[in-house]
């Protein structure tokens, strides 16, 4: 985000806002931020959005904050919002992309599950965005930032939640949902045992195993792992499907993945109709290889 | 226990969703259903209210005076009654606009608590609740799968990026359901039947004290410029194994950057 | 091995559909008049009973809080129609007779041209239109529409709309029928309730009209429970069609016959397309065949893709998009396969599940709207005396109304015109033409037919000619299924019933013959059976399994397609 709004020209500054967070303020500056404003505060270390809220409003009041990006999280977005509540500003999400377009910014949205681009501006500023994670490269820069912090004036109803308990990063591998790789296996695999298979090639990938209704249903594997209409909707980065026919109802569930790859015996099953590279033939025989080949270019 | 559940009419799910090159707004002249994120919130607000023994639960909500076609959803299931907001000068609101809004109908109402539904299925908008909130000077927590009401005060557990939190808030507090926290019921047809007795109010922007010049386009500080059709998904290659199917997968994710 | 799909009935009976009330008394839900069908034969029911009881408050007054209720399994109403489709307005003029609502029915305007080709595969040939397809004046509609806009005088009638509800089963004591009870909502695949399980009810009713429209359920279970068998098997058609955005209006009604359909009669391939103007900026197309055909390998989705390619219908498509898919069958059995009676002691049948349908005009919505008017008139009649109508001929008059009307008339005189096409298309072209010419009295016998599920199947190549889908004219069936805007919830239990060991040429006839596919072929059984694989949640509830040797029940209410402009 920092790398990209260094590109866009004008002063770019970062904000931290949290407890003991002043270590990540040097990272900030070797991203772009000229100036990185902290607000380091005990009252601030658990992830609520409210008193965040006071704190970038105040800032963004104070140094005459033109525009304020942020990467989508669940904590980001209910900050935004609360922030364009708080300063009668205009937010856009869904962002894919932002260009400086005479004077003032255009930003990218997808939108209607991505059958469509939107152009969205904002008619007055400040500016609030709100963008998808990962749609930047990070580009590190030379200069360091300035460290500026500043006291944040937290209000009494941004203080009224308080947590409880919080939540530390699972240890185990990504959930379906968040996995940027996934590999699904079907009723072609003939029997449970040969889930092996795909969980072998999902750890190639670095990535997640799912499986379609048909196999859940089976018992094959468990119902977590349903991708499709009653299950879970997945867009990962790359989805390979491996024994799997494409029946709408799984097709539901993973049509906007990025790239597919389907590997089926079956030449007329629907799934060669979506996916971007579809092989005709048999996974017991290509899944290993490619399972092999995959740890000798890793290791 | 009076609890409003805010909820919106969205096209149907299997209406082909168009964006009006004219009005560069969403074209709503389709069938239109219930957000079924709101199903949730609705389900939410019914198992609060009857665990309580008491209470009301109000839908509230914006649009088109037919949206009241989909709020009958919620009073089939068993909501009491539902408020409309539905004022041509309110059309094309963004976000800002629409929280001012609802807002106002909220403040009207007086609920313990409000809730909200995951996201709406149209705008894949999950940002509402927080300006909402805001402009109610409440306490927000957003993506609840597990609430409890105790004396004053609520407890919500919530799925974030790194697992579970828990989360207090003292009442009236706004909060917004992840589609895990239940399974919504089925509208029975006793339910169905009586929907449509149910008290239904519609009110206009002047009912609510809003400034037209603060709702609908007029208020709104974000614009749609222009549309277009997002990249073209690249070709489709389909290949037949001759024993280097393998060897041509690496080479499409290496080329792709994928590996 | 010589394959009759009839000799694999499905694990169904329909005694099955029929029970006696479950619901304590305190529990049911009580109504004045029950339609089962939010089509144009139940909403035209409704509306005129609104009219009815307008005009006879004392009447609506005995009937309680809800004097008339309608239940559709769909969505909402309109979402399971599908149809043409050129409108014969009489019956629709009739009952909106001087009320506003009639110049609001949603229509495309007036017929005003109409060409008829016989196709061969390169070449078109235009013939006179025969006297039964002349539709001058007639409205073109889509019958979601004005199915929806019926919905909504209905309820302005008073009339309670209940979408999202299936009629289960035919609730029968005493001998007569009482209502019916609604399915479950909310059943897990092994039919288990789920978290949010809703059980059905019981709707108790003075009156049920069943106006089921094809493959009715109920009225299947009702005629074989009161003995109305007709002389003749029902049998039907298969439609698929598909609404397109087109850059240029079409100016008239196109109607096909011929190619992609072959002649000879041991192929049994009757039928023909439509393409219809809607406004200046869509078409209409279907194509609808006999399911008396033979060949495993016949796909009536397919063949409409095929009949695409044709530079006829290619012209009228081009620079267009896609915008709408359904299918239906349609039931052609015609007069020979009426019901004895259209009533029995408090039921009354409307409609298209009554048998209700010209094939050889292509019509069927007109008799549809004026038998659900007659039904409401009888319903009146037996309730505004006070009478019960469970009383054993109360509705007799409706049975002798309808008889002496237009309807029955006109059935009569093409009684055969349908059952001649067994015969193969040119022998078969030249009786029903001696039938038009002579009013019906021509041949002087009467013809009959056997059950689509009773052909012996056959095999040929015959899906080699259909076009590989190329996403812009021709489309696979998924994609279509896609459009159809079906999402069946696809952890219920499955609705349709067959036997799931099978010869393989009757997996395949099924495989083939669904357009929404349903089925799959599975493990081999040896023996030259297969094991069937059924994907429940891609149906579209078209009903071709019924006739052809399995039997599609309801699903969940609220299931299925959602179809807004067909």
């Amino acid at each position: 985000m920092l790398s990209k709004a260094a590109s866009l020209g004008g002063d770019v500054a970062g904000v931290i806002v949290g407890s003991g967070v002043e270590g990540l303020a040097e990272q900030a500056g070797r991203h772009g931020a000229a100036t990185v404003y902290v607000a380091d505060d005990a009252r601030l270390e658990a992830p609520l959005p409210q008193p965040r809220v006071d704190a970038i409003a105040q800032l963004v009041t104070e140094k005459q904050i033109e525009t304020v990006l942020f990467a989508q999280s669940i904590l980001a977005a209910d900050v935004a919002s609360g922030l364009a509540a708080r300063l009668e500003a205009g937010l856009n999400w869904q962002l894919t992309d932002i260009a400086a377009d005479g004077g003032t910014l255009v930003g990218k949205q997808s939108a209607l599950g991505d059958s469509v681009v939107v152009d969205v501006g904002w008619r007055s500023t400040p500016r609030i965005g709100l963008f998808r994670s990962g749609v930047f490269d990070p580009a590190e820069q030379v200069a360091a930032g300035a460290v500026e912090r500043f006291e944040p004036e937290l209000q009494e109803h941004s203080l009224a939640a308080e947590m409880v308990e919080q939540a530390h990063a699972e240890e185990s591998g990504p959930s379906i949902e968040d996995a940027k790789v996934i590999v699904a296996g079907g009723r072609g695999l003939g029997e449970p045992e040969k889930f092996a298979l795909i969980e072998e090639l999902a750890k190639a990938l670095g990535g997640a195993v799912a499986a379609t209704r048909a196999v859940v249903d089976a018992g094959w594997y468990p119902y977590s792992t349903q991708v499709g209409q009653t299950g879970k909707t997945v867009s990962p980065t790359l989805y390979v499907a491996c024994g799997i026919s494409g029946a709408i109802q799984h097709k539901v569930g993973m049509q906007s993945s990025k790239t597919i790859v389907a590997i089926n015996k079956d030449p007329n099953a629907p799934i060669f109709e979506f996916a971007d590279l579809g092989v005709v033939g048999d996974l017991h025989a290509i899944v290993p290889k490619l399972t092999e080949l995959l740890q000798a270019r890793g290791s | 226990m009076k609890i409003a559940v805010c909820v919106k009419e969205v096209p149907d799910a299997t209406a082909h969703k168009r964006i009006d090159p004219g009005t560069k707004r969403l074209d709503r002249s389709g069938e239109g259903a219930l957000n079924a994120f709101d199903a949730n919130a609705v389900e939410e607000a019914l198992r609060l209210r009857d665990a309580a023994g008491d209470g009301e639960v109000v839908v509230v909500s914006m649009g088109p005076e037919r949206a009241l076609n989909s709020l009958r959803k919620a009073l089939a299931m068993g909501a009491d009654r539902a408020v409309l907001v539905a004022d041509d000068a309110a059309a094309g609101s963004d976000l800002l606009a629409t929280s001012l809004t609802l807002a106002k109908a909220l403040e009207r109402e007086q609920p313990d608590l409000v809730l909200f539904g995951q996201q709406s299925s149209d705008s894949d908008g999950a940002v509402l609740w927080a300006a909402v909130a805001e402009r109610l000077r409440r306490p927000v927590i957003s993506q609840v799968a597990e609430l409890t009401l105790e004396g004053g005060s609520l407890t919500g557990k919530r799925q974030t990026e790194f697992g579970y939190d828990t989360i207090r808030a003292p009442l009236p507090a706004v909060v917004a359901v992840a589609d895990s926290i239940n399974e919504p019921r089925y509208p029975s047809l006793k339910g169905i039947m009586g929907a449509k007795s149910k008290p239904q109010e519609t009110l206009s922007l002047a009912d609510l004290g809003v400034d037209a010049s603060l709702a609908g386009e007029q208020g709104s500080r974000t614009e749609v410029l222009a549309l277009s059709d997002p990249p073209p998904r690249g070709e489709i290659r389909k290949l037949e194994d001759d024993g280097t199917a393998a060897e041509q997968i690496v080479a499409f994710l290496a080329e792709k950057r994928l590996i | 091995m010589k394959v009759r799909p009839a000799d694999y009935p499905p694990p169904f009976a329909p005694s099955e559909a029929i029970v006696a009330p479950m619901d304590p008394a305190s529990e049911r839900i009580e109504v004045g008049v029950l339609i089962v069908g939010g089509g144009p034969a139940g909403l035209a029911c409704a509306i005129r009973l609104g009219q009815l009881l307008e005009d006879s408050p004392e009447t609506a007054e005995r009937l309680g809080e809800v004097p008339v209720a309608v239940v559709e399994k769909g969505k909402a109403p309109g979402s399971h129609l599908l149809s043409g489709a050129v409108v014969n307005p009489r019956a629709l003029r009739r009952l909106f007779r001087d009320r506003p609502a009639l110049d609001g029915v949603p229509t495309y305007g007036e017929v005003h041209g109409e060409a008829v080709y016989l196709l061969t595969k390169g070449a078109s040939l235009r013939i006179p239109p025969p006297p039964t397809m002349r539709n001058h004046g007639n409205w073109i509609v889509s019958v979601s529409q004005l199915g929806r806009f019926l919905a909504e005088q209905a309820e302005a009638g008073g009339a309670a709309v209940l979408p999202e509800t299936d009629a289960q089963k035919l609730l029968v004591a005493d001998g007569r029928v009482q209502g019916i009870r609604t399915g479950d909502k909310g059943l897990g695949r092994d039919g288990s309730p789920l978290g949010a399980h809703e059980p059905g009810s019981d709707i108790a009713a003075k009156v049920t009209v069943l106006a089921e429209g094809t493959q009715g359920h109920l009225t299947g279970a009702a005629v074989q429970r009161f003995g109305l068998e007709g002389v003749q098997p029902q049998i039907w058609a298969l439609g698929v069609k598909e609404v397109w955005k087109v850059p240029r209006p079409l100016r008239s009604v196109v109607h096909t016959m011929g190619w992609p359909l072959r002649k000879r009669a041991k192929y049994g391939e009757f039928g023909g397309s439509f393409v219809y103007p809607m406004g200046d900026d869509m078409v209409s197309l279907g194509f609808v065949a006999g399911l008396e055909y033979t060949d495993v390998e016949l796909s009536v989705h397919d063949v409409l893709q095929e009949l695409k390619t044709h530079r006829l219908v290619r012209k009228i498509l081009a620079g267009g998009e896609r915008v709408a898919w359904g299918a239906k069958t349609i039931t052609e059995g015609g007069y020979h396969a009426l019901p004895k009676r259209f009533h029995a002691p408090g039921l009354l049948l409307a409609g298209e599940s009554a048998g209700l349908v010209n094939v050889p005009t292509l019509k069927g919505i007109h008799y549809a709207v004026e038998s659900g008017i007659m039904a409401a008139e009888a319903a009146f009649r037996s309730l505004q005396r006070g009478e019960s109508p469970a009383r054993p001929g109360a509705f007799a008059s409706y049975d002798e109304e309808l008889r002496g009307s237009y309807v029955l008339r006109d059935l009569r005189e093409v009684r055969n015109m349908r059952q001649v096409f067994d015969k193969g298309f040119f022998l078969g072209g030249a009786l029903a033409s001696a039938q038009t010419v002579t009013k019906g009295k021509l041949p002087p016998k009467d013809f009959l037919t056997e059950a689509n599920a009773d052909r012996t199947l056959i095999r040929t190549d015959r899906a080699a000619s259909y076009p590989k889908p190329d996403g812009k004219l021709t489309f696979d069936k998924l994609s279509s299924v896609f459009l159809s805007g079906n999402r069946t919830r696809d952890d219920q239990p499955s609705h349709i019933r067959i036997q799931r060991h099978v010869p393989l040429d009757l997996a395949e006839l099924w495989v083939n013959m669904c357009p929404a596919q349903v089925y799959e072929i599975g493990a081999e059984g040896g023996d030259g059976t297969v094991h069937v694989e059924v994907n429940p949640s891609n149906c579209v509830q078209c009903g071709a399994i019924t006739a052809k040797g399995g039997r599609l029940t309801p699903p969940e209410g609220g299931s299925g397609p959602e179809y807004t402009l067909t």
